[in-house]
């Protein structure tokens, strides 16, 4: 052992080359043996926020309220990947290997938005994306969104819930972001998100217009439905969340779907 | 155009590396009593995110990302957890042979950041950088303003960290909370002011 | 046995990788906002110093001196990945949140530096011993400050709420500065300021002394 050059071109290419061996296999070995659960840990987080969304599960609950997992909860609702510019679903796509965001940065797959229209700073929007659709007695019960948008420091990632007469938010859930916290972090308070529900999403003429507000108005008036209180101190964020679900839910966003299940369901 | 100086300026102020992200803060406390160190270094570490940050993004793209070894005939190999590993790699070789190009044709240069050169491999804002450019998808054009503009902002980071103390020298304070102490209450106080940048939008 | 309680408790406030080495910095400030993201990260950081000490402590005989800082990263990234992939598979939700960090500690300086500065010169079990020590005075010093942010940030800890805050019709008025991640160079601040009152030997010594202020008797 002592007798070895430890300098030596040999003993350096030696080191290197068994450095390099031990570790890659440790290394492949590992991310081999746990890439499964990865995937299965990720499957479930997905699940459990757009059932959140939904408001099928608790904030921090792993089960339903009568005890249901949330497998047994996912499994009622259907995955559809859904055309964006048509509001048709595409049957022969399969949802599962398809992720919309990284569409959004193919321009083959992908529209670019010119500045007017994109209130929600994305750039691109994807062609095709994927909605969550639960039936109850052969009719729609829920329709679960993707929505993403610029708040103050970086993209808001969340899922948008409306029930079933499509005109009403049933809950709103971020499940990616990088907002002050304390601040416009706040969107994931759930004292917050529990004045989602309820809220008119479209107007008379049928263009989204959801308000994020300082000061209610009126009860009686027209709006007051469409209104959720704005965050204190976080002005950005708050018009943010607003663009956002007023994009996703208009004629750019899943406006064409959310008529043309209207009318079907009608 | 416009986006790529909105990703420069993003870069410098809004999403600074040491006073908004606190990266390669070890290095940034440690060596910057003093303005012309500091801007030496500031310049080295520009140096090499410019050039790290690309190298990693074609790295990833090609040869680590789920579907990247297609060309090789492998479309189902996802190597992403090799990142680490091999962003590291990339940095280590490059801060060597940067270290000995500038030594054989710019000795000016090489004099000047000497000691800082083998130093900035375990700069965390190096490998966070890379690091954020994965996470943040970026193609290869964005990377490279991208890490133009983080190494920028450190190095402006550090050089307005360095005048402070500078002055802070020559002021009475507490015995315990001399030198070091103070120090972390500069860079909070620095640091508070950088996050008013925030929501700047170009 | 001195010698071996000595390696493990000096770090601890004698030699306090964070208060004194200044080592390590960086990931001490992203993470301290919540008790159980610093908990897992000091445990992430405790194994990889450990064990990074202890293998390269092991082939510190046969490493060749020009590629030593490339061989000593490589081991430490794999023990790197090797916790990120399996905090992954574990608590996915706290690897979500501390994201970047995980692969952050390859170059968290604690790890190089010991490495480095310790097991290349002593044997193996000084060295696994020096760099838990290291790791767990780092430990400390983290999960001092975030006993601070989390409970008067947002008052909770470890998720659970302690002070019921405003937002959710409590009464505490939550510090929303401690929330933010400058906060967090002020604790460490004052920190340092409370080991050297008790430790004098740290203080450091001033680079000018300021005079005496005579003025006011000259006017006299």
């Amino acid at each position: 052992m002592a007798s070895i050059d430890k300098d030596s071109l040999t003993n350096t290419f030696f080191v290197a080359i068994v450095v390099c061996l031990v570790c890659s296999v440790v290394v492949s070995g590992v991310a081999v043996a746990l890439k499964p659960q990865q995937l299965l840990n990720k499957e479930l987080d997905q699940k459990q926020n757009i059932l959140r969304a939904a408001g099928m599960l608790d904030e921090g609950a792993v089960v339903a309220p009568d005890g249901r997992s949330v497998d047994e909860l996912f499994s009622e609702f259907t995955v559809h990947v859904v055309d964006l510019n048509t509001g048709q679903f595409i049957a022969d796509r399969d949802p599962s290997s398809f992720d919309p965001i990284k569409s959004a940065k193919d321009p083959a797959q992908s529209t670019k938005l010119s500045n007017d229209e994109d209130i929600a700073t994305l750039r691109r929007r994807e062609n095709a994306s994927i909605v969550y659709i639960k039936r109850a007695e052969g009719k729609l019960d829920k329709l679960v969104i993707p929505v993403r948008g610029y708040g103050l420091w970086g993209t808001l990632f969340g899922y948008l819930a409306l029930d079933s007469d499509l005109q009403t938010i049933s809950g709103l859930g971020f499940y990616q972001h990088k907002e002050t916290p304390g601040l416009g972090g706040e969107v994931d308070n759930p004292k917050w998100k529990r004045s989602w529900p309820g809220v008119t999403l479209f107007d008379a003429s049928g263009s989204a217009d959801v308000r994020l507000v300082k000061r209610r108005s009126n009860s009686t008036s027209a709006v007051a439905s469409r209104e959720v209180d704005a965050l204190s101190g976080a002005t950005f964020t708050t018009r943010g969340v607003q663009n956002l679900v007023n994009f996703w839910t208009g004629e750019l966003g899943f406006g064409p779907l959310i008529h043309r299940l209207k009318a079907s369901n009608g | 155009m416009e986006h790529f100086l909105s990703i420069f300026v993003r870069a410098v102020f809004i999403e600074n590396m040491a006073l908004t992200f606190f990266l390669g803060m070890c290095t940034f406390i440690a060596i910057s009593k003093k303005i012309s160190t500091a801007i030496g270094l500031g310049v080295a570490v520009v140096v090499v995110l410019a050039i790290t940050v690309p190298v990693n993004n074609l790295i990833f793209n090609h040869l680590l990302r789920e579907g990247a070894l297609a060309w090789a005939g492998f479309p189902e190999v996802d190597l992403s957890f090799l990142g680490y590993l091999s962003y590291i790699g990339v940095i280590a070789a490059m801060v060597q042979i940067l270290e000995m190009v500038l030594d054989r044709y710019v000795p000016v240069l090489y004099n000047a950041l000497g000691v800082f050169l083998p130093l900035i491999t375990v700069n965390c804002a190096i490998l966070g950088a890379s690091l954020i450019m994965v996470e943040q998808d970026q193609t290869f054009g964005e990377s490279v303003v991208y890490g133009l503009g983080a190494g920028v902002g450190w190095a402006l980071a550090i050089t307005a960290l360095a005048g402070v103390r500078e002055k802070l020298k020559y002021s009475d304070v507490p015995d315990g909370l001399r030198g070091l102490g103070i120090t972390f209450i500069s860079v909070g106080l620095l640091s508070l002011c950088f996050m008013s940048f925030g929501g700047i939008d170009i | 046995m001195t010698q071996q309680r000595d390696v493990l408790v000096d770090p601890i406030f004698n030699n306090n990788p964070i208060t004194l080495q200044v080592l390590g910095i960086c990931s001490a400030l992203a993470v301290t906002i919540s008790m159980t993201q610093t908990l897992v990260m000091c445990l992430a950081v405790i194994f990889v110093t450990t064990a990074s000490s202890l293998v390269i402590s092991l082939v510190r005989n046969r490493l060749p001196t020009n590629i030593r800082i490339i061989v000593q990263m490589t081991i430490i990234a794999s023990l790197v990945i090797v916790v990120d992939q399996v905090l992954q598979a574990v608590a996915y939700d706290i690897s979500k949140s501390l994201s970047v960090f995980v692969g952050l500690i390859i170059t968290n300086c604690i790890v190089l530096g010991r490495a480095e500065a310790y097991a290349m010169q002593n044997g193996p079990w000084l060295s696994a011993l020096d760099g838990f020590g290291n790791a767990i005075g780092y430990s400390l010093i983290l999960i001092g400050v975030a006993l601070v942010r989390e409970p008067l940030g947002a008052g909770t800890l470890m998720g659970y709420e302690i002070f019921t805050p405003v937002s959710n019709g409590g009464w505490y008025h939550t510090n929303g500065m401690l929330l933010l991640s400058p906060s967090a160079f002020f604790i460490i601040g004052l920190f340092i300021w409370a080991i050297r009152s008790w430790k004098k030997d740290q203080v450091e010594a001033p680079e000018y002394e300021i005079a005496a202020n005579v003025q006011y008797r000259e006017v006299m």
